[in-house]
């Protein structure tokens, strides 16, 4: 599809990159099947082949309304139309660049704003795991599902400190540390048990994905500058990857070279640091085989395992971790619509929180129809968003964790 | 048909707003922008509105309104159409049946699903899977398009050969006419009583009814399919392999052909595992018990290897068969891995003709100065030419227009037809002035007005004006160059 960029889109660092990936759209549809938001509201304009031309008119310089807005702000970003684009439409580098694009042209109101601005605040900063612990204690006064979803934490249990030739960095996140400690702990055990030291690293905070999508670009590359100032010393005395044990994280990490190569004393570093960000499951499937003789039963061998939209979309990772599961002896068992998001997305839970609360239903329904012991995922926005029904719901290197002996 | 728009713009939208709730109705620029076209982008225009209903009262008040203010109704699926036959009309109302979309019934004794008209073809497939049966047509747009564009275009797939088009797979379509009246075409019992309506209705691109809901035959799930990839030196020696098979008394479940263009465009995506040095490859499946399969892909690849296949591929197991499926189903969009955008044609030809017409089309790429992969439907020999073009050029345009035109008129010189499954929607339009004369013409418009006397619903679409075909005519005789390439000719 042909776009005539109008002047300030010609000017902006991102225009032509939006044009040639708009070139690329050829308007077949395909796309709309697997959109999340189609499905819920059956118009093309939102889904991803309206989306595209909502941008399109915005870059060819027409004035966009709140609608426009509206319809952008309810995609979801799980970028399952990328998978099924047939012509390689890269729809989430150009809502990006929409978005960027809209907040400049129309300016979001300064409620909005702040509103925004005020998430990133909390759910980054210092200020996330009190407010937790205070949510956590009112518990019992909260509406059921956001009580539900605020259940005590598994314990982290001990972290290894044996000092080991292979070392590996972990992205420690943000709000993971305080909503589920365990994850990154479990990681390392699982590491440390294989011979690799898992090392985090304290000035390094929010990958920079949560910023980035509330509209504070500059910001987000703040977050990312940071972090790889703490990691760099690691990585110059050799740290073989950085591991992601959040998908959604994971993504982001991978798109560093793209979103700095425009800072001169960053571009470099930023393609190093998404050169070795590593999905847990890029590193590990080739490793368990030499656990097998640590491992004891597993406590729940019927899984489910939801593939976050930032593993088998954003990293097109798909059917890796369900394989090593299933080498390590789980069941796991075909559900419906495995495609679709959870409707947990980042902030998007917080933002579109009945269209969030709808997709939460549809996928704990298609999830537990086969009648899981347990639900295993790949990320903490997914994790927190499915857990609070019936069945438990676990990081699955938690699952593979609990097995070491 | 011109239609007569009686009421003016502000009062026609007051009275829609007053029946449609308001996430259902689509009025400014921004907003009804995105529905100027379906799947042929070559051909845009907005509509005065997009009307969203969710319940069938509202299709009905839609309906009832639009036809007391002579306001035109196009309806539409899912978009996917390559004819632009759901192309809106500048002063109507485009009637989006996409919020349809609820399966009302599976039957499995019966082996019938009914469904509402906003189902994606692939949807029906999914939950009939659990009863061990499946709808039998496949669209390579499966997943995406809806049953009732289906309905409309009389669509077929890659295994319509053995199982037929959607109208052989059909049995009830209930819906409105365009003054809101219930109808009813068909029936579940095996022969229904009276004129088989059922037949015009499909394939009637959404100028006859609305359809409100299908009734569709499921067939069970075979035992086993298997595909055979073959690979050809040269497209013409292809295209006979599968006159070759047919002469062979073989139906295949599913015989399609990619040429090296094509299967380089889409294995990136696919990873079909496509033989990316022939210069064509057939695709050829047989279904049905392991004994009946095994028997068939024995006869299929001796015949394949007689008419000079140079490598034959059995699929090892579903999974490949599925891959190989893939590539053909994605084959299309793929072309924007090369160009911003892609005319595919939908001429059908006898199939002894195939490799003559694919030599004529190598002969006008050149011409034309525009590449032009081909997939098609081997076995009905309906051809899918994609012309590649840039659609920031109008000069490429116009190359484009006019080389899809000229494929039409091949197909018809060569004893085919200008659509195989598409439809004609506005597409092709010019060429049925060729493929037919002024007598059938009138025919089709008089049943058109039997439904519709005012002509409102989905105007001026599949059958050509006699001032069109007046026009048409005067260029053509220009030593079969279009003058004036530069205009548009649609
Ligand atoms: C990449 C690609 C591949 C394709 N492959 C094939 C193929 O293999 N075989 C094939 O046959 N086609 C194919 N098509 C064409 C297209 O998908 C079919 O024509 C399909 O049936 C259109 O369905 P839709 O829901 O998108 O309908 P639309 O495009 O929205 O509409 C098509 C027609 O149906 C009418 N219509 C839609 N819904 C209704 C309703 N409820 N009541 C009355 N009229 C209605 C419209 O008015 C219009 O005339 C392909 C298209 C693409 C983009
Ligand atoms: S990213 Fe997800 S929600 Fe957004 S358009 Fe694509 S499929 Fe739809
Ligand atoms: S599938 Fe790709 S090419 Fe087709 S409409 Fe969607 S983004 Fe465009």
């Amino acid at each position: 599809m042909q776009t005539e960029l109008a002047d300030f889109a010609r000017q902006h660092a991102d225009g032509p990159e939006a044009a040639d990936i708009l070139r690329a759209c050829v308007h077949c549809g395909f796309c709309t099947a697997t959109c999340p938001t189609y499905q819920l509201f059956g118009d093309e304009l939102d889904g991803p082949r309206g989306r595209i031309y909502l941008i399109k008119q915005v870059l060819e310089g027409q004035a966009p309304t709140e609608r426009t807005q509206l319809h952008l702000d309810r995609c979801l970003t799980c970028r399952a139309c990328e998978t099924a684009c047939p012509s390689g439409v890269k729809y989430g580098r150009l809502v990006e660049i929409g978005r960027e694009l809209l907040a400049e042209r129309r300016p979001r109101g300064w409620r909005a704003q702040a509103a925004r601005r005020a998430l990133a605040w909390v759910l980054t900063g210092g200020a996330f795991a009190p407010l937790l612990a205070v949510g956590r204690l009112l518990r019992p006064v909260l509406p059921m599902r956001l009580g539900a979803q605020l259940a005590p934490a598994r314990a982290a249990g001990t972290w290894p400190r044996t000092p080991r030739a292979r070392r590996m960095l972990l992205l420690a996140g943000c709000v993971q540390p305080a909503l589920a400690p365990n994850i990154n702990a479990a990681t390392a055990r699982v590491f440390d048990a294989l011979g690799i030291e898992v090392l985090t690293v304290a000035r390094a905070g929010c990958c920079g994905a949560l910023r980035h999508h509330l509209d504070q670009q500059a910001a987000a590359r703040e977050d990312m500058r940071r972090n790889i100032d703490a990691w760099w010393p690691a990585i110059e005395a050799g740290a073989e990857a950085i591991l992601v044990n959040a998908s959604g994280c994971g993504t982001m990490l991978k798109d560093y070279g793209v979103l700095l190569r425009a800072d001169p004393a960053y571009a470099a570093k930023a393609a190093r640091i998404s050169a070795l960000a590593r999905d847990l499951c890029e590193v590990l499937p080739p490793l368990v085989a030499a656990l097998a003789p640590r491992l004891g039963p597993a406590v729940s061998t019927r899984v489910v395992f939801h593939p976050p939209c930032s593993l088998q979309h954003g990293q097109q990772l798909r059917g890796v971790v369900e394989g090593m599961l299933v080498a390590l002896g789980a069941q796991v068992l075909p559900f419906a619509d495995a495609p679709l998001c959870c409707g947990s997305a980042g902030t998007y839970s917080l933002l579109q929180p009945a269209v969030s609360a709808t997709l939460r239903e549809r996928k704990l329904a298609a999830l537990t129809a086969p009648r899981p012991e347990v639900i295993l995922s790949a990320n903490i926005g997914c994790l927190t968003q499915l857990s609070g029904g019936a069945t438990p719901v676990q990081h699955w290197i938690e699952w593979l964790d609990e097995r070491l002996r | 048909m011109e239609s007569a728009v009686v009421e003016s713009r502000p009062e026609v939208l007051a009275a829609l707003a007053r029946i449609l709730p308001r996430e259902a109705l689509l009025v400014e620029a921004e907003d009804t922008r995105p529905y100027e076209c379906d799947g042929l982008t070559l051909i845009r225009q907005r509509p005065m509105a997009v009307a969203l209903p969710q319940t069938e009262a509202q299709v009905v008040a839609v309906l009832r309104l639009c036809h007391r203010l002579g306001v035109p109704v196009v309806p539409r699926g899912a978009g996917t159409g390559l004819a632009g036959s759901a192309l809106p009309d500048a002063g109507g109302v485009l009637l989006s049946m996409a919020r349809f979309n609820r399966i009302l019934a599976v039957d499995r004794r019966a082996c019938t699903a009914t469904v509402e008209p906003g189902v994606r073809n692939l949807a029906i497939s999914e939950a009939a899977a659990p009863q061990g049966l499946y709808y039998a047509p496949d669209p390579s747009s499966q997943v995406a398009c809806t049953i009732g564009g289906n309905v409309a275009e009389n669509s077929g797939g890659v295994h319509c050969l053995k199982y037929g088009l959607t109208l052989h797979n059909v049995l009830r379509v209930r819906g409105y006419t365009v003054d809101g009246e219930a109808v009813e075409f068909g029936s579940l019992a095996p022969d229904a009583a009276g004129l088989d309506l059922l037949a015009l209705v499909v394939g009637s691109e959404g100028m006859l009814a609305v359809t409100m809901e299908v009734t569709v035959r499921l067939v069970p799930r075979p035992e086993l399919a298997r595909c055979i990839m073959a690979s050809f030196a040269d497209v013409a020696q292809a295209g006979d392999a599968v006159a070759a098979l047919i002469a062979a008394g073989i139906i295949p479940a599913g015989l399609e052909m990619l040429d090296q263009a094509a299967s380089r465009l889409v294995e990136p995506f696919a990873h079909a595992g496509y033989d990316l040095e022939a210069a064509a490859v057939l695709l050829c499946e047989s279904d049905g018990t392991p004994e009946e399969v095994e028997e068939e892909i024995a006869h299929m690849s001796q015949v394949l290897r007689a008419a000079q296949a140079t490598r034959i591929q059995v699929s090892r197991d579903e999974a490949e068969r599925l891959k190989f499926w893939a590539g053909r189903k994605n084959a299309f969009p793929a072309a924007g891995r090369a160009a911003p955008a892609y005319y595919c044609t939908d001429g059908t030809i006898p199939r002894k003709h195939i490799g003559q017409m694919l030599k004529s089309i190598q002969a006008m790429e050149r011409r034309y100065g525009l590449s032009c992969p081909n997939v098609f439907h081997a076995g009905d020999g309906n051809l899918h030419p994609l012309v590649l073009f840039d659609d920031s050029d109008p000069d490429s345009v116009a190359r484009a227009e006019a080389f899809g035109a000229e494929i039409l008129e091949e197909s018809v010189r060569l004893g085919g037809t200008v659509t195989g499954e598409h439809g004609v929607g506005m597409e092709k339009l010019n060429q049925m002035c060729s493929q037919f004369d002024r007598p059938t013409l009138d025919a089709f418009a008089a049943v058109k007005r039997a439904f519709d006397p005012a002509g409102t619903l989905n105007p001026g679409k599949v059958i050509p004006s006699l001032h069109r075909c007046a026009e048409y005519g005067r260029q053509r005789v220009v030593g079969g160059a279009l003058p004036h390439p530069e205009l548009p000719r649609f």
